[in-house]
């Protein structure tokens, strides 16, 4: 089979520890730091619009990692995620006013402080499954999004709370260009964080879960450890990604963290693939631009229309949303593997091109 | 031989008076039989004999109704098939439970859970706490496992898209992975050509001779049974029914009416009530 094995003839690897890089082959391994570079030089030749895309991608792909450590390595499932998001927004924003903390620190604490509530609502998990265990989560959602709405000292209530910009070494990073390689940065490290944790103990522990719960137990996986610790870091994943949300905006209200998010998270590693650590990040982008294709698609048929298109602008809001729903439902039919496993076939295409035997 | 513990040094496994229901049915009734340290052993029965109750009995999956399961002379049945593997107890199942997604070399990995020092953390920042290091050198103890049962072609194919009796081979190869001091074998040969078969006898005889495990086996086929087995136990409607060498096993009366049946007007009239 083609897809079974895609690395070239000619990679001959002779160490264990060759066989056990992140990345199959120096060229791939090249690809991606290639990728970074051309990203680090983005802010050359790229404007704001753009930044604030890519920014988009950035936080919003550090949550949706998170997501899929739990829905697609562990098999598990959460409607949610946009709570711990939130959290970790809040957290952040609360730190810093409150205690002083400066941004750049109150960042990654946030996201280690939201590990406790993916904690607690992750203990259902320990015992529920699948219909039931969405429930429960589905339940975490509305219990934090109340707990925004409600705990005036923790989030200010209604009125939301302040996030100050981002402080480094004296120098303020207030616009997207600055903000930027902050988030650059902390996307870069959370995924090679979680590349790392999949192809080491804890990673293999959650698959097997996934995969086959009784024998994982039966080779010394506590299952219930297992299944609220992914719980855990995806909630550390999601806190990450929502304190970096909350101090891009400036401002953080409890009405970002709807299911509607929540579902946008599920949208976006089953686009990329479940059980990818790649392929969120694909999925991420994917959401991220098809509302923007979807507008500069209306733009360009209002620019060309002869007739009047109002119904048509004045639906744009629509047409994203249902662009997305409509994509989610495409990709479950056509590719529930996601764009990671697209991204393979197109691979081997090539790769035996123009003889495909 | 006598069921009571010969010998001085404690056995292996023992179990001791194991009765398992479920609801109205007795899957076990007060089983009792031992095992001593690398020795063969093979469990074996007609269908529905309760055989595979047994190994779930040993391995934790279920828990006695009563009874007591006893690993090195301490009492395991109250543990968690997790904690029962750091123990030393490690199984292969009747219907293959390899997991699907993942590689070969992965799935045999996995194995080496409770071997393994690293977890999340050390596992995340992988170069620095020494998690590289450690994963190495477990590679390195799960490749003579992949060379012992020669899977080395495939350890890069994912599970689940292996041939049976492939699956079977990889099943074993993660079961010894865990190091186990007793390995808990569930029909291993089940549904496998006579090569294949021949090959899985000689992996279980090469397992307990070169490396020293003591290996249960729950087995269909009698001949590999009484050919590699040291000693055997056979159950019957969840009772333990013999105990002994093959050769005393093969010769008894009340083995062969279980498997065989009885003379025709008894069998008649069971046979009837079932149909």
């Amino acid at each position: 089979m083609i897809t079974s094995s895609l690395i070239p003839c000619g990679q001959f690897k002779t160490s264990y520890a060759a066989d056990n890089t992140i990345f199959p082959t120096p060229v791939s391994r090249a690809f991606a730091i290639g990728g970074v570079a051309l990203l680090i030089a983005g802010p050359l030749f790229l404007n704001n619009y753009h930044l604030n895309l890519l920014i988009q991608i950035g936080y919003l792909g550090v949550a949706a990692l998170g997501l899929n450590i739990l829905v697609g390595f562990t098999g598990q499932i959460s409607l949610g995620h946009a709570g711990f998001f939130g959290f970790g927004a809040f957290m952040s924003a609360y730190l810093n006013n409150n205690y002083g903390v400066p941004v750049a620190l109150s960042i990654p604490l946030a996201a280690v402080f939201t590990i406790i509530p993916g904690l607690i609502f992750g203990i259902p998990a320990g015992r529920l499954k699948g219909l039931y265990l969405a429930i429960a989560t589905f339940a975490s959602q509305f219990i934090l999004e109340d707990f925004f709405a409600r705990a005036d000292w923790f989030s200010g209530g209604s009125s939301g709370a302040m996030a100050n910009p981002i402080n480094l070494f004296g120098y303020e990073l207030s616009g997207d260009r600055g903000y930027f390689y902050f988030v650059l940065f902390c996307t870069v490290i959370a995924y090679v964080l979680g590349a790392n944790l999949m192809r080491s103990r804890d990673g293999r522990a959650f698959v097997a879960v996934r995969d086959h719960y009784l024998s994982a137990e039966v080779m010394g996986v506590n299952l219930a450890k297992y299944r609220i610790l992914s719980f855990g870091l995806s909630s550390f994943f999601a806190g990450l990604g929502g304190a970096l949300y909350g101090h891009y905006l400036g401002f953080v209200s409890a009405e970002g963290f709807t299911i509607l998010l929540s579902i946008q998270f599920l949208g976006m590693i089953i686009i990329g693939g479940l059980g990818s650590v790649m392929g969120t990040l694909m999925g991420t982008a994917f959401m991220v631009l098809l509302p923007e294709t979807m507008e500069a698609a209306v733009s360009v048929v209002k620019a060309m229309a002869e007739t009047d298109v109002a119904w048509l602008t004045n639906g744009l809001a629509y047409i994203k949303q249902a662009s997305i729903g409509l994509a989610i439902i495409l990709f479950l039919i056509f590719e529930p593997d996601g764009l990671v496993h697209r991204w393979k076939l197109i691979k081997s295409y090539w790769k035996f091109y123009p003889f495909s035997y | 031989m006598t069921a009571s513990t010969a010998g001085a040094a404690t056995p292996l496994l023992e179990v001791r008076d194991v009765s398992l229901g479920f609801g109205g049915v007795r899957a076990l009734t007060e089983v009792s039989f031992h095992v001593k340290k690398s020795e063969l052993f093979s469990i074996i029965g007609p269908n529905g004999a309760g055989k595979t109750s047994m190994l779930n009995c040993i391995s934790g999956r279920y828990t006695p109704t009563a009874g007591k399961v006893y690993l090195e002379g301490r009492d395991v049945t109250p543990l968690t098939p997790n904690q029962r593997a750091v123990l030393g107890i490690g199984r292969t199942f009747q219907n293959l439970a390899l997991f699907g997604h993942m590689s070969v070399l992965d799935n045999v990995m996995v194995g080496r859970h409770h071997l393994l020092k690293n977890n999340f953390l050390t596992g995340s920042v992988y170069w620095a706490g020494g998690a590289q290091q450690e994963e190495l050198a477990h590679r390195r103890k799960v490749e003579d496992i992949i060379d012992f049962l020669e899977i080395n072609h495939i350890r890069k194919a994912t599970a689940g898209t292996l041939s049976y009796g492939l699956r079977k081979r990889v099943e074993l190869a993660r079961a010894i992975a865990v190091e186990p001091k007793i390995i808990l074998l569930d029909e291993p040969m089940a549904g496998m050509n006579l090569e294949e078969k021949e090959d899985m006898a000689r992996y279980i005889v090469d397992l307990n001779e070169e490396w020293g495990m003591t290996v249960v086996m729950i087995e269909h086929d009698m001949g590999v049974v009484m050919d590699i087995s040291h000693r055997v136990v056979v159950l019957e409607f969840g009772r333990k029914i013999a105990d002994g060498l093959p050769d005393e096993i093969m010769s008894n009366e009340r083995v062969k009416t279980a498997y065989l049946g009885v003379d025709d007007e008894e069998e008649k009239a069971p046979m009837r009530a079932s149909a």
